[in-house]
């Protein structure tokens, strides 16, 4: 016996059917305080603990700010954003548990719509962190020199950062199968961040870390969220960024595609 | 027909918690992925923020060091005996998922004994960790500078924090009986380090954030550790960590041990 395909025309509206994954994927959201109460509190503790503990190495020789805050918000936000995308691919790993997924692919909707569903639940998500620092620095006295565009970018960058590692945990999480990936996913994203340029810039670092946060993509992601909260906006410091995310969504959605494609019956 | 000889109580505890306490570092040491982890984070940390800070160094308020890694080398240890002392909550509430404490609570084992077992078990594996982390420092040239003294204090203050640190997540486990509850414990450790001078010093800091780092037990443990390191052994340091690891034990320790009799009432 052979199955038959579905012709295109009999199956369901695609932009409905990503809408509904999105809306089931965030009344989850808010019906787990589990999973809710970490997006809040994790990028308000970078934020307060970073400034508080590290604030003194802006004594050092020519670091590009007085106040560690307008440093260390970007930082914050791009991180806060990152785990906020990876828990949808925590999210994802529930539902291949539970036989959710498998429901989903013999189902008439066209299957990319299982990816871009979760996709966009995790750029909605990304405005939690993103939002949370800039009040957590309104209050701690970060600067806007870049007025309006720098909030403008710091969404961008959260919202696009979250996208990327929310495509890169699906594509690890439909490849293993499991719950289990998400140690690796969680690892992964750290160690993007971390030899970046997150908590100190280029110049004060030494040795390898400064050979490797400088072909770092995060590096680039981090610079266009911050430009606005030490300086003006540019399109210098904007675009590489900006090309980081585009390569990684598409990469990493492409590969997220293929291997739900690997699942299907 | 063989005569048995009736041996002091405190004997039989002793054994049935030695007993115990090797079968927690062998489970501990069969699953890898439980304390690797707590050698792989602390080590990718330090490295980061030794190349990152190592500028940091020369500033007027930072404490007289040979290098950033030897000012974070006490805090390397504590966090990763900190994660490691997490494990020993999280194994207990398995144990009690699968039922392998109820067992145990219906076998002729002293009621004591569980519990110094496998807190006894955690001190030792901590012991072991904070060995393993020390030599990794040795060979990248941050020896402590007091030498072997020096070097075996700070084990010494490793395992008795992981005593202490362990009684948090093992009064969860018992109270809540689920790993999942005894895991949430990690962020508030790491949260509970972070806010400390375990990586860079309170003189950097400033107002409230100074404060709670300078009120922060973690700081008042790793302040003497660290000058152990850096300044060379002296017993008044040694007492000072040990006597402010055995005040947070004395309210951790309580909190597991009332859990513990409320799970025997339970039981």
């Amino acid at each position: 016996m052979t199955s038959a395909r579905v012709p295109d025309s009999e199956l369901a509206p695609y932009w409905p059917t990503v809408e509904i994954l999105t809306r089931r994927a965030l009344v989850r959201l808010v019906r787990l305080p589990s999973v809710l109460i970490p997006m809040l509190v994790m990028p308000a503790f970078f934020a307060i603990s970073f400034t508080g503990s590290f604030e003194g190495v802006t004594q050092v020789e020519a670091f590009p700010t007085d106040e560690f805050m307008n440093w260390i918000a970007a930082y914050a936000m791009v991180q806060g954003s990152i785990f906020a995308g990876i828990g949808s691919a925590g999210a994802m790993a529930q539902d291949l548990d539970n036989g959710f997924i498998d429901r989903l692919l013999v189902s008439p909707i066209r299957r990319s719509a299982i990816i871009v569903g979760p996709l966009m639940h995790t750029a909605i998500r990304a405005l939690i962190p993103v939002t949370v620092v800039l009040l957590i620095g309104i209050v701690g006295g970060l600067d806007f020199p870049g007025g309006i565009a720098a909030v403008v970018m710091a969404y961008v960058a959260g919202i696009g950062a979250a996208i990327a590692l929310g495509a890169l945990g699906l594509a690890v999480v439909l490849h293993i199968g499991n719950i289990r990936a998400m140690a690796i996913v969680q690892v992964l994203a750290f160690g993007l961040m971390f030899p970046s340029i997150g908590q100190v810039p280029l110049s004060l670092m030494t040795g390898w870390l400064r050979a490797v946060a400088r072909v770092n993509p995060a590096t680039n992601v981090i610079r266009m969220a911050r430009q606005g909260f030490i300086g003006d906006v540019s399109w210098a410091d904007s675009w590489p960024g900006l090309l980081v995310i585009t390569i990684a969504i598409l990469w990493f959605g492409s590969w997220a595609r293929w291997e739900l494609e690997q699942r299907a019956p | 027909m063989t005569a048995t000889i009736a041996r002091p109580r405190r004997v039989v505890v002793v054994e049935q918690a030695l007993i115990l306490a090797r079968r927690s570092v062998m489970n501990t040491w069969r699953q890898p992925a439980s304390w690797i982890p707590s050698i792989i984070f602390p080590l990718m940390m330090a490295a980061i923020y030794s190349a990152q800070f190592e500028r940091v160094t020369d500033l007027p308020q930072f404490p007289e060091v040979d290098s950033f890694l030897q000012f974070i080398l006490p805090a390397t240890i504590l966090q990763g005996i900190s994660f490691n002392a997490g494990e020993a909550g999280s194994a207990l509430a398995t144990d009690i998922e699968t039922g392998f404490f109820d067992r145990l609570m219906t076998s002729p084992v002293g009621r004591q004994s569980v519990l110094i077992g496998r807190l006894a078990g955690a001190a030792t594996f901590s012991a072991l960790l904070a060995a393993v982390l020390m030599l990794v420092f040795l060979v990248f040239g941050a020896a402590p500078d007091g030498g072997l003294p020096s070097a075996l204090a700070i084990v010494l203050i490793a395992a008795a924090l992981s005593l202490s640190v362990g009684g948090i997540s093992v009064a969860v486990a018992l109270k809540t009986g689920s790993a999942e509850a005894t895991q949430a414990v990690f962020p508030l450790t790491f949260i509970a380090i972070f806010v400390s001078s375990a990586f860079f010093p309170t003189e950097l800091m400033s107002g409230w954030y100074q404060t709670a780092a300078e009120a922060n037990p973690f700081t008042l443990i790793i302040d003497p550790t660290r000058r152990l390191a850096i300044e060379g052994f002296s017993f008044a340091d040694l007492g000072q960590a040990l006597f402010w690891v055995a005040v947070v034990g004395v309210f951790t320790l309580g909190l597991s041990y009332r859990a513990y009799l409320g799970r025997l009432r339970r039981a």
